[in-house]
This record gives structure tokens, sequence and C-alpha cells, in this order.
């Protein structure tokens, strides 16, 4: 073979092996795994349940934000979906917004899930899940509590919320721990 | 001739029916094997979570209302995205990953062929022992040695 053929093969060679290694490297770099406490809440734009209009997290800076990821096949949503409802009604006056987030769901039963449990507070659609990745979420409901800066605080809930852990998770995304 | 073409549109046919019937009148197990559970990412046919029993009602309902295969795909595609479709469609983007493998092959057996190639001609070249024009090379003091032998013959 060539001097100069076999010198370009090699080069190709190691040429995919560098990219590989780049590609496993951001891969191990930029996990999708639940953001610590304390760090950036990965922000959003997302579509409104009911409407065009685009919702985007970063919008509701200056205020604390419950996130609360749901789908209407999730029975354990249902349980806590008056919580969330009771809660945004408690705290939306204090600067609080919950901020539910519908994803691997029909629109339909979305929106019928809504009714059902008369849901006043924000929902938008992520049909396509892009956000579960950069949340590490893997399983409904999960909720996360983000302070007026835009920061993860309290505790990341991987399951059903109880009102002990609304009512402790709120004062603490409000700067105001018991 | 006649029979030659005949034979071919009859496999053609052979090809091109089954395809267009299943893409009219689609059947719950073969959209069921095409297509991937949102929160399991196994196919539908393996996969028993709640939303994949939702997926199953909507693609009866959607065979009892005489959908099209596609428009079955494309309604899904629209509540969850392209990663619900097993196989990437072939267009766009995705095209790619339909083409690259198969062009990988291709390059793949080029590269071999033509390593093949220059391995068996290299050794036909050792095997025969003379070079392309016929003649031995020979070391270069051999073959001074051997001009000097034929310049004092000749003289």
């Amino acid at each position: 073979m060539p001097g100069r053929l076999r010198i370009a093969l090699q080069a190709a060679a190691v040429l995919v092996v560098a990219l590989l290694l780049a590609l496993l490297g951001w891969k191990v770099f930029n996990p999708d795994e639940a953001p610590d406490a304390g760090r950036p809440a990965p922000d959003f734009t997302l579509p409104h349940l009911n409407s065009d209009e685009q919702v985007s997290l970063a919008s509701f800076r200056g205020k604390a934000v419950v996130l609360n990821f749901w789908a209407s096949w999730c029975g354990p949503c249902k349980d806590e979906a008056p919580l969330l409802e009771s809660a945004w009604n408690r705290y939306k006056d204090q600067g609080v917004v919950v901020l539910g987030v519908d994803a691997q769901d029909f629109d339909v039963d979305a929106q019928r899930f809504v009714d059902r449990a008369g849901i006043t507070y924000p929902v938008v659609r992520d049909k396509h899940g892009s956000t579960l990745g950069h949340y590490g979420v893997t399983g409904f409901p999960e909720t996360w509590f983000i302070d007026a800066q835009g920061r993860i605080v309290g505790e990341h809930v991987a399951g059903p919320l109880t009102e002990e852990d609304l009512e402790r998770n709120i004062k603490i995304a409000l700067g105001r721990p018991a | 001739m006649t029979r030659k073409l005949l034979a071919v549109l009859v496999v053609a046919l052979a090809v091109v029916a089954p395809a267009a019937a299943s893409e009219q009148n689609p059947t719950l197990p073969e959209l069921e094997r095409e297509l991937i559970c949102p929160t399991c990412h196994e196919t539908l046919a393996a996969s028993t979570s709640p939303i994949a029993e939702r997926m199953r009602a909507f693609i009866r309902a959607g065979i009892a209302a005489g959908d099209t295969k596609s428009e079955i795909k494309d309604k899904l595609v629209d509540q969850f995205g392209e990663s619900v479709l097993a196989a990437p469609p072939k267009s766009g983007f995705n095209l790619l990953a339909w083409v690259l493998p198969l062009a990988g092959i291709v390059l793949a057996a080029g590269v071999v062929g033509f390593l093949a190639y220059r391995w068996s001609r290299s050794r036909k070249a050792e095997e025969a022992g003379p070079s392309a024009n016929g003649r031995f090379s020979l070391d270069p003091e051999l073959e001074r040695r051997v001009d000097e032998e034929l310049a004092r013959y000749d003289a």
C-alpha cells in the first residue's frame, strides 16, 4: 500500500476513535441526572396545555416555583393534584407558582385530567419529553422546588407529595425555612 | 423476453401488493411491532405499561375509523415525537440512518476487495520471480561484476 494512502487511512481511524472518545466524554460529563440543590434549574419553553401560548420557566424568575412532572395515566398524580391545587390557591398571592409539566401523554387525556381535577395552575405540555432528561425524571410524579433566583432548592420529591413535603419545601423556596 | 418481463412483474407485484394492503388496512399486531412505548422504550408488542395500553386503544380506534397505517403513525408522532417510531422515517435527516450502514458495508467491501487484490498481485509477483519487464533485478554490486566480466569477454 502506498505510504500516503496508509497515512490517510491511519489518520481517518485515529479521527474516528477521537470522535467516539469525545462523545463518550461528553456523555459522562453531561449525564441525564437530577440537578443538585443550589444549581440553576434547567430552563425550558413549552406550549401551554390548552393554548398556543409559550411558557418559559425563566418567565417566573422572582417567584418560587413548584415544578411538578405528571401524566394522566399515572395513578399517584391523581392523588396529589388536589394538594398542588390547594397549595397554589394558598400561596399564589405570596409569590409562589405551581407549574405542571405533562409528558408522555395524549393531549386529550391531559386536558380531561386537568378538567376533572379542577386544576387552575398553569400546565405546559412536553410532547417530546425534552425536559425529562434535563431534570433526570425517571417516573411520574416528580416535583422540584425552585427559588426566586431560579435555583433548585429543598428536596427533589420522586413520587407522590404529601402536604408536609409541600409546606416544608415551599417555605424553603420562599427563603423562610421553619 | 416477454416471459422474463412477466416474471419480473409478478415478483414486483408480490412485493408491492402486501405492502400496499398493509398501508391501507393495518392491523394492531403489525403496528405494535413498529411503535415504541415512550415510558419503557420497548415495542408496544412487548410493553404492558399504562401508556402502551392507552396507545393500543388509540390504534384500535384509528383502525376502526379506517385510518391508514401512516395516518395512525403520524398522529402518534404528533403526540409523542419521532422517538415513538421503532424505525426512523426514510426522509430528511433520518434517511442517514438507513443510508449510512449500507454505505459503510459497501465501503468496507471495497477496502477489503482492494487489499485482497493488492495482496494477490504481490504474491504472484513473488512467485513469478522476474519483474514485470521480464528481468530479474540484480544486486548493484553483482550487476557491476557481471558488466565487468562481459566487458572482459568482449575484449
